[in-house]
């Protein structure tokens, strides 16, 4: 029996040593362990033996089955992870094949360039007014000092519906309903869509859009203004940009002022993006004209405000050095696709 | 407007100053100054050489050999071709290395074997006009009649020798129009003295305007001010070289003695002047006033007849029309070689209502143009005086005694009491009041510091742009200069800078169609009849009903569009043709609809329109594109009919429902639509108004308990007729399997063999459970009868086997 025992223990061993995979181990548990395994039959013969024998040979058994289980799981388990290598080598992909994806769209340049520039407003605690494209004469021209006979309407070559009713030929008209509408303090912009009947070329299209901003409480003065305009020009244009205020006319403002930025391309040096003067125009501003407030229901004498206008085409054009304003227009996938 | 430097320093002293730093002062004082032109740029190393001697050239019967002394100590051989020189004239002379108008360089060169050191110059090489010079005009050499030293640079001769600031002045400087109102600023930037002419008229002819001459304006309204002056034994000569010049420089044309001095007081002074030939003036009477009856045109100088308005104003004679007031003498008055007494009007006219004449006639001339923007009611009588001085200094004419002045505004000027801490608070300055008068004396706006601390302004005419305290504060400001205003930031309450709530979908709107991968596109908001035609619209579509637009461009873009299709077939054709095979294109933007209602605002609507074309999209794909945007936004309640507008094709077209409201259509796009656009692949389009989709946002959500119990799937699959749409067999089997449906897909429709022609199988995916107990069997396939019955009642489906 002992003989038997240990032929069994020494072939099992060997067996499992020489295992190359794990369902060959399976195979040799279930042989050697399992219910109707060599061990077991081992088990049920010790009827066969002596009384003072048995426990002896039970506790052979049961450690040629301890020896030989440990066996099988060490050599399982080296087995299994060398599989697991081997599948994971075998699996090894070329990871420069491009992914698979979803086509993605993309904003168009001037929306990258609107949100931009919202964002530093609406940090500045600004709010985004919104109105009709499609309005009345008196609030785009005549509450903001441009009645009939001003010479200034024209400056604004204006599209007509009627007498009465014209497309926008800035979002000035947002910031009179807002003051209409809206008790001082008023910090908005006005972004939008606008209207002129330019001549259309490389710089000027029919149809363009706005930023226009408008700041109304006791005591803003022209330093605000500046202020306010420096800190956009420096989060649009990095740190560096610096801004210039010339004198300049706007009905609705007074003192009125062109704002000019050092050239973006060229720091300030002079290229040939700014003719080189080193300054870009890229701003009106002003005062709000006390006559506006007035017409708008805000008294002049307690509140003061100041405006400013943006042309969001120019700056996107001068952001990603577009060279031709039609090209926004024309939306060809060519063209959107670059940003 | 054209300012000479040399016309600019007869009023300021500029020594020492040039153009730049000039141009430079008045840009950042608010006089843009746009370029400096330099006159005679292209004109180099001409001077003026005598001839000497002429001899025949030996081997051509046409050309002369010159002996020329330039200047240069030696005498110059040069040959010429022209025949009109002879010894001792004075002539330009292109030297060896000049360079004349139009790129011509002039080098040493042999003409037909003889040497030729340069060139004798006509009045046309050097890109004259008799106009600009005497003689210039005359075929062959320029004979320099005046005799100017030998060596001389030649554009010293021809008066080329300045510079000429290109002034852009705003609308509410109307003074900038004139050459004494830029002095003035150049005056007070330069902290020169102004010296302005102060005409003295000698009215030497012996006769009084008002003996003979009568004038009347009967439209005070449009006319508040009209003087005249008359002259008389006029002779009609060209003006001297230094008016000439000045007027060259300025970019008008001199024409003789008594229009070049009515266009050079305008320039001096911006105050426009007109001329009339006083015996085309019927009884010597003027009489401003708007057509009689019957009066319906006007010939005017430049011999067109012009059709009149009743609110046209004329300046008339006893019996008719001799001008349009402001715009243009008639040319029954113009003067002519034989003109001998001639009346000079100098009046203010109203600027709006000549602006709307100027536009009728299609004439802003640079008089017409200086009365739109205003002028000066105070120059008016100056420039007349101006006038008649330089008619006596030029010996153009014998000035009579007298001038007829009909006011019928108040001359008095606007006075002003400003608060000069108001005028700092403002600009943020601290300038202080002492200062302030200082600035507005050195501007020619008189002020008193009275004793109270405030400032007390009389504004004269020219500056009738200050109105106020803030037009002062501009004044003190500009001159301080803006450079010296502080940066501050904005204090006052801590205000929340944020989206509204709309803004930030409109924003996700961008996002999902992004991801879904359209790119945003941006067009034009103008539309044109065409365009409907085009999408096959009928006469009666509510979406023909556009606004329309009085100034158009062209028929095209006369109209605000109603539906962003017209823009967005356009766009996709356009790709199309750039061999573009497969995109998706969205915009977002407003269409617009007549209020129906006179004097009213149009409706807008803000749209978005999405459009999927190529191999891969279809009806489905573009489907997708609407829901996915609909579960983006949140919106759990939508639904699709069939139905939607002419340019869709009429079995692939869907309206959208959203809470009940119409919230957008689409489809594939009508193949004759598409191929009016040129288009001959199949376009998905979706138009949807942003409003109504946000509508139908869920605002809040609220936690439901998660599922405790196990769910059972079960497939089924029916056949029944291929008209039935599927939503409403989806709906059938939600309502039949009541609150234990949890889920319905479709994941199979199928038509072909083993199903009977006009008929088709559609297979659901239906998820079962509830949320108190874990089902039964009996439960489950209870539900499943009641589906199959009732899909069995309501559409006749069968089982598929």
């Amino acid at each position: 029996m002992n003989e038997k025992l240990s032929i069994i223990r020494e072939e099992a061993l060997a067996a499992v040593k020489a295992a190359s995979s794990t369902a060959e181990l399976n195979d040799i548990r279930v042989r050697v362990l399992g219910k109707k395994g060599e061990l077991t039959a081992i088990l049920r013969s010790m009827g066969s033996l002596a009384p003072e024998d048995r426990p002896k040979v039970g506790q052979m058994v049961n450690e040629a089955r301890a020896e030989i289980e440990s066996a099988v799981e060490a050599r399982t388990a080296a087995l299994a992870a060398q599989e697991r290598d081997a599948r994971l080598k075998a699996e090894a992909l070329d990871v420069t094949i491009p992914g698979k994806k979803r086509p993605l769209g993309k904003l168009h340049p001037l929306t990258q360039t609107y949100y931009e520039m919202r964002d530093i407003f609406v940090g500045m605690g600004f709010t985004v007014a919104e109105g009709p494209e499609v309005e009345y004469d008196k609030y785009n021209f005549t509450m903001l000092n441009i009645p009939k006979d001003h010479p200034a309407r024209d400056m604004q070559d204006t599209f007509y519906v009627n007498d009465d009713i014209v497309l926008r030929t800035h979002t000035s008209p947002v910031q009179v309903r807002t003051m209409l509408s809206q008790k001082p303090p008023i910090r908005i912009i006005s972004p939008g869509r606008v209207y002129r009947s330019d001549d259309v070329d490389a710089t000027h299209s029919p149809i363009f859009n706005q930023i226009e901003g408008l700041v109304i409480d006791k005591g803003v003065t022209m330093a605000d203004l500046r202020g306010v305009l420096d800190v956009f020009a420096k989060e649009l244009y990095g740190e560096h940009t610096k801004t210039r205020l010339r004198p300049s006319y706007f009905p609705f403002t007074e003192p009125s002022a062109e704002v000019d930025l050092s050239c973006m391309a060229c720091g300030g040096k002079g290229c040939r993006i700014c003719k080189g003067s080193g300054w870009i125009e890229i701003l009106g501003s002003g005062m709000v004209n006390p006559k506006v407030l007035e017409m708008c229901g805000i008294d002049p004498e307690v509140y003061s405000g100041f405006a400013f206008g943006i042309g969001i085409d120019r700056v996107c054009n001068a952001k990603f050095g577009i060279s031709d304003i039609r090209l926004l227009y024309e939306n060809d996938l060519r063209f959107l696709s670059q940003f | 407007m054209r300012i000479p430097m040399k016309w600019l320093s007869r009023y300021v002293d500029l020594t020492g100053v040039t153009a730049e730093q000039v141009a430079a002062l008045l840009t950042s004082r608010g006089l843009e100054i746009a370029g400096i032109e330099q006159l005679g740029e292209d004109i180099q190393n001409v001077v003026v050489g005598r001839i000497d001697s002429i001899t025949p050239h030996p081997d051509s019967d046409h050309m002369l050999i010159c002996m020329v002394d330039a200047g240069s100590g030696e005498e110059l051989q040069i040959v010429t071709g022209a025949p009109n020189v002879k010894v001792g004239d004075h002539v330009p002379v292109a030297l060896h290395g000049s360079h004349l108008p139009g790129g011509v360089k002039i080098k040493k060169g042999k003409l037909r074997g003889v040497e030729s050191c340069g060139m004798l110059c006509s009045g046309e090489e050097l890109q004259l006009t008799e106009h600009d010079f005497p003689g210039a005009g005359e075929y062959g050499i320029l004979i320099l009649r005046e005799k100017p030293d030998i060596g001389t640079d030649i554009r010293e001769v021809v008066g080329l020798n300045d510079q000429v600031l290109e002034a852009e002045p705003t609308p509410n400087r109307p003074d900038f129009q004139s050459v004494i109102g830029v002095a003035r600023e150049v005056a007070a930037a330069l902290g020169r003295p102004l010296t302005l002419p102060k005409p003295q008229v000698k009215e030497e002819s012996g006769h009084n305007i008002h003996d003979f001459v009568k004038v009347e304006v009967e439209n005070g309204e449009l006319c508040p001010r009209y003087m005249a002056r008359t002259v008389r034994d006029i002779k009609i000569e060209p003006s001297p070289a230094w008016m000439r010049d000045s007027l060259r420089a300025a970019g008008i044309r001199a024409i003789n003695n008594i229009v070049d001095i009515t266009n050079y007081v305008m320039l001096e002074y911006g105050q426009p002047m007109h001329a009339f030939d006083l015996a085309c003036v019927d009884d010597n009477h003027i009489v401003v006033r708007t057509p009689r009856p019957g009066e319906e045109h006007v010939t005017t100088l430049d011999n067109k007849e012009r059709e009149l308005t009743p609110d046209t104003l004329l300046i008339c004679d006893a019996q008719k029309p001799v001008g349009v007031a402001g715009v243009m003498g008639g040319l029954n008055s113009e003067i002519t070689e034989n003109t001998k007494t001639v009346l000079f009007e100098s009046a203010k006219f109203n600027g709006y209502s000549l602006r709307l004449t100027a536009k009728r006639m299609g004439l802003m001339t640079e008089a017409s143009q200086r009365f739109v923007k205003g002028i000066d009611i105070e120059a008016t009588q100056t420039a007349l005086e101006r006038a008649c001085e330089l008619v006596e200094l030029l010996g153009a004419g014998k000035v009579d005694r007298g001038v007829i002045d009909v006011v019928k505004t108040d001359l008095s000027r606007r006075t002003i009491t400003a608060r000069p801490e108001k005028i700092n608070a403002r600009v943020a300055l601290e300038v202080p009041a002492e200062q302030m008068a200082g600035i507005l004396n050195s501007l020619c706006v008189p002020p008193t510091l009275r004793e109270d601390g405030l400032l007390h302004v009389e504004v004269p005419h020219f500056r009738d742009d200050i109105e106020g305290e803030a037009d002062i504060s501009e004044e003190v400001a500009r001159v301080v200069g803006y450079d010296h205003i502080p940066l501050t930031l904005m204090r006052g309450d801590l205000s929340r800078g944020r989206l509204t709530l709309r803004q930030r979908r409109v924003d996700s709107v961008r996002s999902l169609l992004c991801a879904e991968g359209a790119y945003e596109c941006v067009t034009y908001s103008f539309t044109g009849p065409a365009a409907y035609d085009k999408l096959l619209l009928p006469e009666n579509s509510p979406c023909r009903s556009s606004v329309k637009i009085l100034n158009p461009f062209g028929e095209d873009a006369s109209l605000m569009r109603t539906t962003l299709a017209v823009s967005m077939l356009p766009t996709v054709a356009l790709n199309l043709n750039q061999k573009a095979e497969s995109f998706r294109l969205y915009e977002i933007s407003q269409v617009h609809f007549p209020a129906g209602q006179e004097g009213v605002i149009p409706e807008e609507k803000q749209m978005v329109c999405i459009a999927a074309v190529g191999p891969q999209e279809d009806f489905y794909t573009l489907k997708g594109v609407v829901e996915q945007l609909c579960g983006g936004l949140g919106i759990d309640d939508y639904s699709f009919a069939a139905g939607g507008p002419e340019y869709y094709h009429p079995g692939r077209k869907a309206v959208l429902t959203i809470a009940g409201k119409q919230a957008g259509v689409l489809g594939e796009v009508h193949p004759t639509a598409a191929e009016n656009y040129g288009i001959s692949e199949r376009v998905y389009l979706a138009e949807l108004e942003l409003d109504a989709l946000f509508a139908g946002i869920v605002p809040e959500r609220k936690y439901r308990a998660l599922p405790r119990y196990p769910a059972v799937d079960r497939d089924l699959a029916v056949v029944l007729d291929a008209s039935v749409p599927a939503g409403s067999v989806a709906a059938a089997i939600r309502k039949a399997a009541g609150k234990l449906c949890e889920k319905t897909e479709l994941f199979d429709v199928y038509t072909g063999s083993h199903v009977p022609e006009g008929q088709k199988s559609l297979a659901y995916s239906i998820r079962l459970r509830s949320d108190d107990h874990t089902l039964s069997e009996e439960e489950i396939n209870s539900a499943m009868h009641k589906i199959v019955a009732a899909l069995e009642k309501d559409f006749g489906a069968k089982l598929r086997s």
